[in-house]
C-alpha cells in the first residue's frame, strides 16, 4: 500500500519537500517534478536534509525538468532515479494512490 | 469498504487569504460531499491556520469562509484531522482553532468535535489509508 508523492516547488521557495518527507512511509516514491527537481541536487545547504530524511523512500525525479534547467544528472544526490514521462505513467500505476505536495 | 464509497482526504497546506486555494478546496469539499463518500480533511503546515477563531476578512474585502468549517458536520463530513507539530511550529495550540462539532445520528444526535488532533506520524498512516487523496 504505497504512495507517489510529486513535489512541484523548490526546496529554496517552500516546506513542501521537506513536510512531504516528514509523511512518507516506507516503500513511498518521492518524485520531483517542474521546480522541485532542485530539490534532488547534490551538495546544496538542504541536500543533508533531504538525504536523511528520506531514508526509507525512493527519490526520484523527471529527467524533462533536469534538462529543461541544464542540471546534469551528476550532480544529483547518491541514489536518485530518474525517469522519463512513460516512467512517471509506470511509477503512477504502480502505487496505490499519488499526492500532490503543492 | 462498502459498494462505491471510496476514502476521500482533502490535504490542505496553506493560509486562507494568502491564495486561493484554501476556499477552493472548501468548495471543493463541499461538492463532494454530494457523492455520499468517506470524506475527511487533513490540515498542515501553514493549513492550520484557515482553522483558528476570530477571522474577520471586512478590511481586506474578500469572504471569510471560516464559519463554513462549522458546517462541514450537516453534509456528514465530521472528520477534520490537525497536526499537532504544524501548530506547535506556529505558536498555536488546540484552544486557537474554533470549535467545529457535529451531530452523531448513531448516537442520539449527541454533539461531538469534529477536530482531531494528530501527530505528524499519525497524520502519515491518515494519509496512507485513503483511496484517493485531493491536494490544496
Amino acid at each position: 500500500m504505497a504512495t507517489l508523492h510529486t513535489v512541484n516547488k523548490s526546496p529554496f521557495e517552500t516546506q513542501a519537500l521537506l513536510s512531504c518527507l516528514g509523511h512518507t512511509k516506507a516503500g513511498d516514491t518521492v518524485l520531483l517534478i517542474e521546480d522541485g527537481v532542485y530539490g534532488a541536487v547534490g551538495n546544496t545547504a538542504l541536500a543533508d536534509a533531504v538525504a536523511g530524511l528520506g531514508g526509507a523512500v525512493t527519490l526520484a525525479v523527471l529527467a524533462p525538468d533536469l534538462k529543461a534547467r541544464g542540471i546534469d544528472e551528476g550532480r544529483l544526490m547518491d541514489g536518485v532515479k530518474t525517469v522519463d514521462y512513460a516512467g512517471f505513467v509506470e511509477l503512477a500505476a504502480e502505487h496505490d494512490r499519488t499526492q500532490a505536495w503543492l | 469498504m462498502e459498494d462505491g464509497v471510496k476514502k476521500f482526504l482533502y490535504v490542505n497546506r496553506k493560509a486562507p487569504y494568502g491564495t486561493i486555494y484554501a476556499l477552493e478546496a472548501l468548495e471543493v469539499v463541499l461538492i463532494g460531499a454530494a457523492f455520499d463518500q468517506d470524506v475527511s480533511l487533513a490540515f498542515l503546515d501553514d493549513g492550520v491556520f484557515q482553522l483558528t477563531k476570530a477571522q474577520d476578512t471586512k478590511e481586506i474585502g474578500v469572504k471569510n469562509f471560516s464559519p463554513t468549517f462549522r458546517a462541514l458536520g450537516d453534509y456528514e463530513v465530521t472528520k477534520l484531522y490537525v497536526e499537532k507539530e504544524s501548530l506547535d511550529e506556529r505558536g498555536l495550540t488546540a484552544d486557537d482553532l474554533q470549535e467545529i462539532t457535529y451531530e452523531d445520528e448513531d448516537d442520539d444526535w449527541a454533539e461531538k468535535p469534529s477536530i482531531i488532533i494528530v501527530s505528524r506520524s499519525e497524520m502519515a498512516d491518515v494519509m496512507a489509508g485513503q483511496d484517493v487523496i485531493l491536494s490544496f
